[in-house]
């Protein structure tokens, strides 16, 4: 299959690369070294492989990497002030368990960080509730995001 | 004064975790891996009559195409038990007859995905189709056999016999079985079924393999039993062990479905038969058709009662599904009677009857609570039923009959409570749901009915005179410490809650600690990280290690002040002489005496095994909302309340447990795997097999009732399974109060409910 040439900036770099029309952005990304960008499932349902693109969440294994032409890629390698910053709230309440569900959540909490203001739990569990977590059953994850939002908001 | 024992310490992996780091096994395997995949088959039971490899061999890229032809022809287990493994050996890697729809047909290596992917599609298969067994309860005796072959065997006495379909069968009772039911003034009889559940890690099973510098085959597997591993592989490939080493790295996840060797094998037989690295990562679909779910069961119970209440009988009949192949059939079935049964004190005799059925199915394995989840399912909705029938609350019902502290639990191997809360755990339970006030449901104005259900549950701590774990503590520079262990910490946090053991035992700070695990050729031997073990089993072996070099370090400490050894104490950061504490030697001293002129090792090995398997005790209450115009279950709340002995660290203990209440709330309410008629697994994706997202889980609340179990590190038993038990029997009896209908099969659907009220 013929490549494809495109130009984008991931994490904050650069890149022009021919790519195979057929790969998803996530396998894309994963061999560019960006392996936060976990796969849990085939179907959309999982959000382990969330990243950024223009600042909005999109599930990269439904994205093909020909559609990242002229747009900006973050993964959580391009976040890592706020993955440490919101990991830490995860890990004191022993909510980061496993971890193979953590940088998708992330990325997910920083984008819901930047949509909503003060968002109520509900508006939390639906704004997340693509992110699935087999270990912890969501209700420490649950403590970890609102302290870590009251937090922020104790900094404004 | 523990200074980290009891504590929420933050996991020592946890940066490393939430900042995405590359530290699973498809992040660290090479580029340059070969990638492996399996071709599977689309019939529920076959013969493979003739299968032609050449033109897939003729896609660019594929370096091998592997069938049952190639590989070695001894049979083996897959599931991660001790030697002689109960599990009957009744696998090849690539057999000639399949037994499930997604049965290993052929092996398939190459550069690329895109090549192996074309490959499989080219690989000419003919089948001499057969006649599945696809019902368990007519999979006994039946003249279809699921395991025909000669070569198949069993190593332990289980009851097995390959040409009646049976895994394991026995009966086993206590006290006088009939003679008490007869003095009952009341005895019912109930049927209750399970269905198969997936443990959905979000990690799916993968391995990668390639060879050392000494030509040995190295496995880097997401595993929870590393040496287990290495045997079941050199048994698969007909290698020797020591041409074997297993690493594991960070897991995402395993429940149990990491206790079988899933993948290993594909990559492996690869590797040595091209040199190459190899890796194979399964995924989700093959994870649903392809793994090892909870084990289907069908159980009868018998019970007898006072009119007051006070039970005295426990008859209990369990068929189990195994499945086409054995994986972890023989023991599951034992926990369904031996964990529910005990937690009833005043019982006079119990009897329990089992049948582990060969069916052509997905092969079943372990999941978190391994068979006493199936076992609780019946038994307590059984006492739910009992309880109504005679008119007595069923909190009153648990109070009258539970087990109590110091009660000898014939059950239970015998065993006796050294510690048991049990009766605490169901009093803070009654409290945290308001039990009195919300026993009657309530029809809310909007037509929906509010009720409230109860369960208890146990578990083990580890297997008794089986599990074995071990812990190596060694001083080094600076008289700082490395230990290596050889359990594995799967999130579960073990690796830090060891630590916190040692650093609270050696009295330093965890920073002085620096943990490794775990590596077949590093590590000292460990069973594994399964049966709720790690805890209290290698927790143990921790604290036994610590006592010995502590030993090490005074006398070391004592040679260098020229004192005799019983003069001197260590605080942790210096060995002084007691009457004298102005003469000393500092930790940073003695490390490094250990490295100079030195004829003793400061370091200890020691492995702990335990003779009995306390149990945690947990209570658990659900308060649900039923619509009955479309039969849908809303939980609004769950409480539970656990004595697993000392909470080791109380953060980890409550996020294991929050999530194990919400994998057992999924089980209840929804989590099935379905076949069709010609046993195609429909439920082959998280869009067919759901699991609890963030929308389906309120209130969850945990609260700790603490006993101290004396054999235990620190007064711990174990957490990580008991927690899974207690939600499908209490929504199934919040249910049935809500509307007056009885679910006896899980999942407790809408459909089901709405079923039941029709024909009430």
């Amino acid at each position: 299959m013929a490549k494809i040439l495109i130009s984008f900036t991931l994490n904050g770099k650069k890149i022009e690369d021919a790519v195979s029309p057929d790969q998803p952005l996530l396998e894309y990304v994963r061999e560019k070294g960006c392996k936060s960008v976990k796969r849990g499932c085939e179907t959309s349902n999982c959000g382990l492989c969330t990243v950024l693109m223009d600042e909005k969440p999109i599930l990269s294994c439904t994205m093909l990497a020909v559609r990242a032409d002229g747009h900006d890629i973050i993964t959580l390698e391009g976040k890592q002030q706020e993955a440490e910053e919101i990991g830490l709230f995860l890990a004191k309440e022993g909510a980061e368990q496993c971890g193979f569900c953590s940088p998708g959540l992330i990325m997910n909490i920083i984008a819901m960080k930047n949509e909503l203001t003060n968002p109520s739990e509900d508006e939390i569990r639906e704004y997340l509730s693509g992110n699935l977590c087999r270990c912890t059953g969501y209700v420490g994850q649950l403590r970890a995001i609102k302290a870590y939002l009251a937090s922020k908001e104790d900094c404004q | 004064m523990n200074k980290y024992v009891g504590t929420g310490v933050i996991k020592s992996d946890a940066k490393a975790l939430t900042t995405g780091k590359p530290v699973y096994t498809d992040d660290l395997a090479p580029a340059d891996c070969l990638i492996v995949k399996v071709l599977r088959s689309p019939h529920a039971h076959a013969l493979i009559t003739n299968i032609n490899t050449n033109i897939a061999m003729k896609v660019p890229g594929i370096v091998c195409v592997l069938t049952h032809e190639d590989v070695p022809q001894c049979r083996f287990t897959m599931a991660g038990q001790t030697y002689p493994e109960p599990s009957p050996y009744d696998r090849l890697i690539l057999d000639r007859r399949v037994r499930f729809v997604g049965d290993a047909v052929a092996i398939v290596a190459g550069e690329t995905e895109q090549a192996v992917d074309k490959a499989l599609k080219l690989i000419k298969v003919e089948y001499k189709v057969l006649e599945p067994v696809l019902d368990m309860r007519k999979a006994k005796d039946n003249k279809i056999l699921v395991h025909p072959e000669e070569s198949w065997k069993s190593l332990c006495p289980v009851g097995a016999d390959n040409m009646r379909n049976l895994c394991a069968s026995g009966s086993d009772s206590h006290g006088d079985v009939e003679g008490t039911f007869a003095k009952c003034d009341v005895v019912i009889e109930r049927t209750y079924r399970t269905k198969q559940n997936q443990q959905a890690m979000m990690e799916t099973f993968r391995t990668y393999t390639q060879l050392d510098t000494y030509g040995r085959l190295n496995v880097i597997s997401s595993t929870q039993v590393p040496f287990h591993v290495r045997r079941i592989l050199s048994h698969a490939l007909d290698i020797p062990k020591t041409q074997i080493r297993v690493i594991k790295p960070r897991l995402g996840g395993g429940f149990g479905a990491k206790q079988t060797v899933v993948t290993e094998v594909y990559p492996a037989i690869v590797t040595l038969k091209t040199g190459r690295p190899a890796k194979i990562v399964y995924s989700r679909y093959e994870s649903m058709i392809a793994s090892s779910p909870r084990h289907s069961m069908e159980l009868t119970v018998r019970m007898g009662a006072t009119k007051d209440g006070i039970i005295k009988v426990i008859d209990l009949y369990t068929l189990s599904n195994t499945g086409a192949f054995g994986e972890h059939g023989p023991t599951t079935v034992g926990l369904s009677a031996h964990k529910p049964i005990p937690m009833y004190g005043k019982q006079e005799a119990f009897k329990f009857t089992w049948d582990v059925v060969y069916t052509n199915t997905l092969s079943a394995g372990a999941y978190r609570g391994y068979g006493a989840t199936q076992g609780i399912f019946a038994v307590e909705s059984t006492v739910n039923e009992l309880a109504e029938i005679l008119n007595i609350d069923p909190v009153k019902m648990r109070e009258i009959n539970l087990v109590r502290e110091g009660q000898v639990m014939p059950a239970y191997y015998g065993e006796t409570a050294t510690s048991c809360a049990l009766d605490r755990c169901v009093e803070r339970v009654k409290n945290m749901i308001d039990w009195d006030k919300k026993a009657k449901p309530i029809t809310l104005p909007n037509g929906k009915i509010r009720a409230v259900g109860i369960a208890m549950a146990m578990q083990g701590s580890g297997i008794s005179n089986v599990d074995v774990g071990s812990v190596t503590i060694r001083m080094g520079d600076d008289g700082d410490y490395n230990m290596l262990i050889g359990c594995t910490d799967m999130g579960t946090g073990c690796d830090t809650i060891l630590a916190q053991m040692a650093a609270d035992c050696l009295d330093c700070d965890m920073e002085n600690i620096a943990v490794y695990a775990s590596d077949t050729d590093v590590s000292p031997y460990d069973s594994g990280s399964y049966a709720s073990a790690t805890t209290y089993v290698t927790g143990m072996a921790c604290v036994k290690a610590c006592v010995e070099l502590r030993d090490k370090i005074l006398l070391t400490g004592a040679e260098m002040l020229n004192v005799n050894v019983d003069d001197v104490d260590f605080d942790g950061q210096k060995v002084y002489v007691v009457a004298d504490p102005e003469k000393f030697v500092t930790r940073k001293q003695v490390g490094y005496k250990g490295q100079c002129f030195s004829n003793r090792e400061l370091a200890a090995t020691v492995s702990h095994s335990s003779p009995t398997s306390p149990p945690p005790f947990m209570a658990g209450a659900a308060e649900i909302e039923l619509d009955p115009e479309t039969g849908k279950v809303e939980l609004i709340d769950y409480c539970a309340a656990v004595d697993c002995g000392t909470p080791i660290n109380p953060n980890l203990a409550r996020v294991q447990t929050e999530g194990g209440l919400v994998q057992g709330i999924g089980m209840a309410l929804y989590e099935d795997v379905i076949y069709d008629d010609r046993g195609v697994n429909y439920s082959n994706s998280f869009m067919q097999y759901k699991i609890p997202s963030r929308l389906d889980i309120n209130k969850v609340r945990v609260e700790f009732e603490s006993s101290y179990e004396p054999s235990g590190p620190f007064g711990a038993k174990s957490i990580g399974e008991v927690v899974i038990n207690t939600p499908s029997p209490a929504i199934a009896s919040a249910v049935a109060t809500a509307c007056g209908v009885r679910i006896r099969e899980l999942p407790i659907t809408a459909e089901k409910i709405v079923i039941g009220l029709k024909n009430k």
